[in-house]
């Protein structure tokens, strides 16, 4: 699968559920292939923007879409990637600020043995 | 002199790619770690220095002479650099 038609196959799905690929087609493709690429070496499609471990378990919480999206995208209009975004965002009705972490860095100290 | 530049990235992250495509664009030179592409103890080594700058953990994580900026934040590299 390539990152169009793995596009295609989440855009309605995502939609349904009011989260928007950001028009920023470019980026989204790019992501979308680094998630694929992610699956390869991974296994799983752990966050592009996140160090992932490598151990599923302890990825869970970063796999995409990841858990902090919902409040990402509440709060800023996008995820952390901005990958996902609202509609607000994508009609530029909000500012586009850069999405500060949400991720607790205990979890990725935790899953790097680093804790 | 120019400050030294230091960029922890991860090599699918597009941030990180833009803010290294915006340094380039600026014809500063930097160095850059892929942390995604590191292992073992090289990668925790690396984990710490980043911890050490941004207890966050997040990325891109860029250090200009002693400013940390974390995040792809255009106006903070300028300002970092002196440009702004």
């Amino acid at each position: 699968m390539n990152a169009e038609a793995l596009y295609e196959q989440l855009k309605k799905f995502q939609e349904s559920k009011g989260y928007f690929f950001n028009k920023d087609k470019d980026m989204v493709l790019a992501l979308l292939e680094s998630l694929l690429f992610n699956k390869d070496r991974y296994g799983y499609m752990a966050c592009p923007c996140r160090l992932a471990s490598g151990d599923y378990e302890e990825d869970k919480d970063m796999l995409c879409p990841c858990v902090y999206r919902e409040e990402d995208v509440k709060e800023f209009g996008a995820c952390f990637c901005g990958l996902y975004v609202s509609k607000e965002w994508n009609d530029e009705t909000i500012p586009h600020q850069t999405v500060p972490e949400r991720r607790p860095p205990e979890k990725a100290l935790a899953a790097l043995g680093l804790l | 002199m120019a400050p030294h530049i230091k960029v922890y990235a991860l090599s699918t992250c597009i941030h990180c790619k833009k803010a290294k495509e915006f340094l380039t664009g600026q014809d500063l030179t930097y160095e850059c770690v892929h942390v995604d592409q590191l292992t073992g103890d090289e990668r925790k080594a690396i984990v710490e220095e980043v911890k050490k700058v941004n207890p966050r953990l997040s990325f891109p994580t860029i250090v200009i002479g002693d400013t940390v900026i974390v995040g792809f934040q255009k106006d903070d590299i300028l300002k970092a650099i002196g440009a702004a």
